[in-house]
């Protein structure tokens, strides 16, 4: 990871539960004594479009948006979004993201094809692209809604911050009645 | 201690700890979360009014008798709050008033992205810019006391990017011991009658010297001295983007953005070598910077339109020898990742507006829009809206369009409008069709909620923001009120009925109004919105004929490797049983899912 400030950014479509993931990142690197800044926009994105969720920590962050090109990590809620963000990564960047697709209208329509070969075009540009299957895991942890957190946790092994600033967050955002599967489904995602 | 917030959300923190006792305003992004989260503060009395022109009156009214008031609105809503604006600013205050307008550059959101900057310095009054969620409860609580030190409204402006960003804040308690609020007789400030108004209009004129004067001293602008070769005049996010790009250059970083601290400014170009001014949208320092007579460069190289960001500020600078903050090596795009299909926002499944739109495209209406989620009606494959403007203009549209067309066209202009916007600014235009006997038919599309910000009351959902029952307005009383002769409520679940009503009234030579019945399906709220029982396709019936594909319903998908020509398939984790797409399938292919 580059000098002072780690670039996150996570990607997918309107609903999928983005700000939520990308607040439990942001309340972490706090605990953890960073400065933190978070940046997504709202309105539109949310009826079903693309959302990009900025996240950045270091000693002292200045733009709440990630410069184009400078992503250290990509966290991908889905993998057309996921190949579309490539971009907004530096080389050698890394990529984590969940084995689902969602069609956008115009492939609903039959006007569009969704791309083919995702996996394998994300993999040439970052070899270490890690396809995560969110849903079954989150089924082991006792709820496929908890796929984010699954991935979550695949996220937080490549970042430099202790296990316990990770789950104090999670306490502290998630819901109780559902904190339970939410940390059994951060700590499979550990495992990657 | 602290807490990471968004700059509403910090907003309403600072209007809290101010003392603040009356919110209020009108829903638009991206100000909308500051009222959300006034409202979690019991202390403050937080409230939506149908549109900004009424919320401003209410906070001069609750201002007038002594409280502390913050009223908040995206940039185009203070068009419609500008009338009392102008003349609140030879009025004055009482307690301190706060007028937050929350810009869109790039119109994530917006229909246009005009720099608001410019009305401060149009109404005569002072406007601060904070530059991030910190700054946004600091600059709250300081735009107060600036209120009530110079009796002045004060402007507190926002970017998307400050609204909806989120960075750690500092927690204080709440100040007590303001005083408290009663009705006080100060006529000759509060009547405007030209007698009165020209009194005050010197006044006006003597406040903003005071400020511009004491601007020089003040700690929110602040002179940051670095590398003295380059020196960077800005505020609000840019100042971030500046520092992002090029953190050794030296910044003057301007927290009150009007009226400007001349003599800062000056000694700040003497102090460094090339003067910029790097600002989101109009050159509006750099005008004045340039009648103070001091060379600078902005808008030469910096972009009007749109938003800013790092990279672009660097783009810009390219060629001016400065160092930029780092260098990393962006890999090539990938070709394939440009041609991706896009994502456009669309109607949820369920949504009661598909199955209109549908009927408007089937019917060839001619369709003057409005702003809300309907708006996406003119997305394809819906494509039925010809006009979008501002909040109301659909049904004006409609009454201007039939005074032209022939007698033909006349029938097919029909003004779609959603219940907020109606109650907002589509009243009076309805008013005047039927005054003016225009004879055009107006949907109103009553979902219950203001949809599209997110979910917020209006007075014709029922409840306030403060989630209190309230009065809920019969809008068909209302239209009827309004002279309409030809009122009537469809469910436009019934494509039937919906199909039936709209030819009906389209052919009529006179203005009538249909209004849809359905809630919106993302209102949580007991009793709204049922989920019925959900279809199904049943692939050995459905010939592949694309009917249903016509609704861009979110549930429906084109399976095109399946059956002779291939089938449509029904989502079950998206279907809502809405029942729209049954009615468009002459096969029976859509039936209860089972």
């Amino acid at each position: 990871m580059k000098g002072q400030t780690t670039n996150i950014l996570l990607v997918g479509v309107g609903g999928q539960g983005i700000l939520l993931a990308s607040e439990i990142l942001s309340e972490t690197f706090m605990l953890a004594g960073f400065d933190v800044k978070k940046s997504e926009i709202h309105g539109m994105s949310q009826r079903g479009g693309s959302v990009v969720s900025h996240v950045r920590f270091g000693e002292k962050v200045f733009s709440p948006i990630v410069p184009e090109g400078e992503g250290d990590i990509l966290f991908g809620f889905e993998l057309m979004e996921t190949l579309r963000a490539l971009p907004l990564l530096r080389k050698g960047g890394k990529v984590v993201a969940n084995d689902l697709q969602i069609p956008p209208s115009s492939v609903l329509m039959g006007k569009a094809a969704y791309p083919e070969m995702v996996d394998e075009r994300i993999r040439e540009k970052f070899p270490d692209f890690l396809l995560v299957d969110g849903q079954r895991l989150a089924v082991k942890a006792g709820n496929a809604r908890a796929a984010n957190t699954v991935l979550l946790g695949a996220v937080s092994r490549r970042i430099d911050v202790a296990e316990e600033y990770w789950l104090q967050a999670l306490e502290r955002m998630v819901p109780a009645k559902a904190l339970d599967v939410n940390r059994k489904a951060f700590m499979l995602g550990r495992e990657f | 201690m602290r807490e990471i917030l968004s700059g509403n959300e910090a907003i309403a923190r600072g209007a809290f700890e101010a003392g603040v006792l009356v919110a209020t305003g009108y829903p638009g992004t991206p100000s909308t979360e500051i009222l959300e989260n006034a409202v979690s503060y019991r202390e403050i009395d937080s409230s939506w009014a149908p549109n900004e022109k009424v919320a401003l009156e209410v906070a001069i009214g609750a201002s007038f008798a002594g409280a502390r008031t913050i009223v908040t609105m995206k940039h185009v809503g203070v068009n419609v709050a500008a009338d009392p604006l102008f003349t609140l600013s030879y009025t004055g205050i009482k307690g301190g008033l706060v007028l937050v307008t929350a810009d869109d550059p790039e119109m994530h959101s917006s229909q246009n992205e005009q720099d608001n900057r410019n009305y401060a310095k149009f109404a005569k009054v002072p406007m601060l810019e904070p530059a991030d969620s910190q700054e946004c409860k600091d600059f709250t609580k300081l735009a107060l006391e600036l209120s009530e030190q110079y009796d002045t409204p004060v402007l507190l402006r926002t970017t998307t990017r400050i609204s909806h960003s989120k960075s750690i804040v500092e927690l204080n308690d709440r100040v007590t011991g303001l005083p408290v609020p009663a009705l006080v007789s100060n006529a000759a400030k509060q009547v405007m009658l030209p007698a009165n108004a020209k009194v005050r209009h010197p006044l006006v004129e003597d406040r903003m010297r005071r400020l511009a004067e004491a601007a020089s001293t003040m700690s929110i602008n602040r002179m940051e001295l670095r590398d003295n070769s380059v020196g960077i005049i800005t505020s609000g996010v840019c100042y971030q983007y500046v520092r992002e790009a090029f953190p050794q250059v030296s910044t003057l970083k301007l927290g009150l953005v009007n009226p400007l601290p001349v003599k800062l400014i000056r000694s700040f170009a003497e102090k460094v070598g090339r003067l910029y001014v790097v600002e989101e949208l109009d050159p509006f320092f750099e005008e004045q910077i340039l009648a103070m007579g001091i060379g600078v460069t902005g808008k030469e190289i910096i972009p009007v339109c749109g938003e800013l960001s790092p990279e672009k500020i660097r783009k810009a600078f390219a060629g001016h020898g400065i160092e930029a903050g780092s260098a990393v090596e962006v890999p090539e795009a990938d070709a394939g990742a440009i041609a991706l299909p896009p994502r456009p926002p669309n109607m949820c499944p369920g949504c009661p507006h598909r199955g209109v739109f549908y009927t408007l495209n089937q019917l060839k209406a001619y369709v003057t829009g409005d702003i809300g989620c309907y708006t996406l009606g003119f997305l394809p494959p819906l494509s039925s809206m010809e006009t979008c403007v501002c909040m109301g203009a659909s049904i004006g549209n409609a009454t201007g369009a039939v005074k032209v067309v022939s007698e033909d066209e006349k029938k097919r202009v029909v003004a779609v409008i959603g219940d907020s916007t109606f109650i907002h600014s589509g009243i009076t235009g309805l008013a005047d069709m039927v005054y003016n006997n225009a004879p055009a038919t107006v949907v109103i599309l009553d979902n219950r909620i203001t949809a599209m910000t997110g979910r917020q009351d209006n007075p014709a959902s029922g409840f306030t923001l403060m989630n209190e029952p309230a009065h809920r307005i019969d809008l068909s009383q209302l239209c009827s009120a309004l002279g309409v002769k030809h009122v009537r409520t469809v469910n436009p679940f019934d494509l039937e009925e919906t199909r039936k009503a709209l030819k009906e009234e389209m052919e009529r030579p006179e203005t009538s109004v249909i209004i849809t019945n359905k809630p919106c399906v993302l209102v949580k709220r007991e009793g709204v919105f049922k989920k019925g029982p959900l279809f199904a396709v049943e692939a050995e019936k459905c010939t592949g004929c694309r009917a249903c594909l016509k609704l861009g319903c979110p549930a429906i998908q084109w399976k095109s490797g399946e059956g002779k020509n291939g089938v449509s398939y029904i989502d079950p984790m998206l279907c809502t049983g809405c029942d729209v797409c049954r009615q468009l399938c002459k096969f029976d292919a859509i039936g209860r899912a089972k």
